[in-house]
């Protein structure tokens, strides 16, 4: 039974204060997130109903905001509306459709037409590809959702551009601070900033949460994904506009990983805690033994959702926030809005170290639950 | 949920998986081993480094305690030498005496025995001496006395004119 209770990591972590803390700030800072985030669609909704001039303006803003979140097939730095001109560059795309499509996205011309590859046409509706006719016909089905054959899309998108820009940072970075400390024992350069951060995941994540005879393991896999999770935060508060861990596929991914190790390296133990609980009498093991193997596939689950909604619904506030500022349009309401953006900013800045780091604390527990040895069965 | 799954790009998961697996393994290799072996190491040096100053400060007790011990041996060496010299210095000196004594004593009384044969000697020569001496001069006065004849019947006559014959 308690290590149904130890499930939860705020109980399980090791008596440390400041981690604690740390972890109830986080919770605070999330749901006051994704608070402000409903509050703030609520009452956009409602204005909309109400005040009718100000519609299309709002609803300008929404898109923009909805089409920021979203992946993109061209990397877009601004764009003049009026003007309808778009500064940035084109991507590939690259489209699994009976054989491999392969095309620029200036093609779509931001959407506005339809790209003809081969015979083939594909248009773009909110972001997504799909096949249509030379006429770019979109139909719908009954529920309002497009019908037409959408197409395997492997573009490299500006997030997938993000992704490769970062694992080229992250391994530049590391790379020389590998070097450096092959030149002598203290490290130089700019990977030097980041030696404590990775004494700190070794000593206060690894070691505590796994153990001292296994943690070594799993450093590299932890060490990867924490400053991968924390630089593409940190990308997406930047004004390249992009949001890479706040989509919804790439945290998958990263939950699956998570998922794979956690499993491969369960031993004996953990399968026993599993299915056949220890030390509880015959009918709650049998009771306990789904919600357990339940428990296998929320935790991942869990993981994957509460670094999507955290990075999304900071993006999201944030927007709004800043849209704020042009509707309010007074020097009041204006300067407040700008004072809200900048104060969410800086959390925002928590927040993305913060994901990172629990990203990883959950990880390393999810795997130190895995290779854990009970020597003392009665103590369950 | 299903806005979840509608946003769910499996081109983009596919692209997640290989970058971030290819950035794993690449990592692993030329950074995080690297790095974690070089801080291991440093800190091994340090604790090393630590223990063994440690042990040096522990060494350096153990010298001066040593000094101190054998400054305190050698002292009651020194101790022992004097004492077992001044006992040396008496037994010799006290063996010398009696040798000394014992050797004076035999000397004595060879000179004493010596002195006595001698004596006994002389005594005898002496005696030798005065007895020729005695039977020379009784030869000469009887020499002498007897020469005179006249005077010899005289004092025989003397004599036995003294004499009485009762």
């Amino acid at each position: 039974m308690h290590r149904f209770l130890r499930h939860d990591y705020l109980s399980y972590m090791p008596a440390k204060f400041s981690i604690k803390k740390i972890s109830i700030l986080l919770l605070l800072v999330s749901f006051v997130s994704v608070a402000q985030h409903h509050d703030a669609t609520e009452t956009d909704h409602n204005a909309s109903i109400i005040e009718a001039p100000e519609l299309s303006f709002k609803e300008k803003i929404k898109a923009d905001i909805n089409h920021h979140i979203q992946d993109s097939h061209s990397f877009t730095f601004f764009s003049d509306s009026e003007k309808n001109k778009h500064y940035g560059f084109s991507l590939p795309v690259i489209l699994w459709d009976n054989g491999v499509q392969l095309f620029s996205s200036s093609k779509f011309h931001h959407g506005e037409t339809v790209a003809e590859n081969n015979g083939n046409y594909y248009a773009l509706y909110h972001s997504k590809i799909y096949k249509t006719d030379a006429k770019g016909t979109i139909d719908y089905d009954g529920e309002h959702h497009v019908s037409n054959v959408k197409p395997i899309d492997f573009s490299i998108t500006k997030n997938v551009v993000m992704i490769f820009v970062t694992c080229v940072l992250m391994f530049l970075l590391f790379g020389g601070l590998a070097k450096s400390f092959g030149k002598g024992p203290i490290a130089s350069g700019a990977g030097r900033f980041f030696e404590p951060i990775v004494l700190y995941i070794r000593d206060d994540i690894a070691r505590p949460s796994i153990g001292e005879k296994k943690y070594k393991k799993y450093m590299p896999y932890l060490l990867t994904v924490f400053f991968f999770v924390w630089f593409l935060n940190l990308f997406g508060l930047t004004p390249l506009g992009v949001n890479v861990t706040g989509n919804i596929a790439v945290t998958v991914a990263l939950a699956l990983l998570t998922f794979v190790i956690t499993q491969f390296s369960g031993n004996k133990n953990y399968w026993k805690h599993i299915f056949w609980m220890p030390g509880v009498p015959w009918p709650m093991k049998i009771i306990l033994a789904p919600i357990e193997l339940m428990g296998v596939f929320i935790k991942p689950f869990a993981l994957l959702i509460r670094l999507y909604a955290n990075i999304m619904a900071g993006h999201i506030v944030l927007m709004s926030i800043i849209g704020l500022i042009f509707i309010f349009q007074n020097w009041i309401g204006g300067a407040l809005s700008l004072f809200l953006a900048f104060f969410l900013s800086i959390i925002e800045l928590l927040v993305a170290a913060l994901q990172a780091y629990i990203f990883t604390l959950l990880s390393a527990l999810y795997f130190g639950f895995a290779v854990e040895e009970h020597e003392h069965e009665e103590a369950h | 949920m299903e806005k979840l799954i509608n946003d769910f790009s499996f081109g983009l998961f596919i692209w997640q998986i290989i970058l971030f697996v290819s950035l794993l393994l690449l990592l692993r290799k030329f950074a995080w081993k690297p790095i974690l072996n070089a801080v291991n190491d440093r800190e091994d040096g340090i604790k090393d480094a630590l223990a063994a100053a440690e042990e040096a400060k522990k060494e350096m007790q153990n010298v001066t305690a040593d000094s101190e011990k054998l400054l305190k041996e050698a002292r009651a060496e020194r101790e022992a030498m004097l004492k077992e010299a001044r006992e040396i210095k008496n037994t010799i000196v006290s063996d010398a005496k009696e040798l000394a004594q014992t050797e004076g004593d035999k000397m004595i009384k060879q000179a004493q025995a010596a002195i006595e044969s001698e004596k006994k000697a002389a005594v005898a020569d002496i005696k030798n001496q005065v007895a020729n001496l005695s039977v020379e001069i009784a030869e000469k006065v009887i020499k002498e006395e007897l020469s005179d004849k006249s005077k010899q019947l005289k004092f025989v006559e003397g004599l036995l004119g003294d004499i009485k014959l009762n």
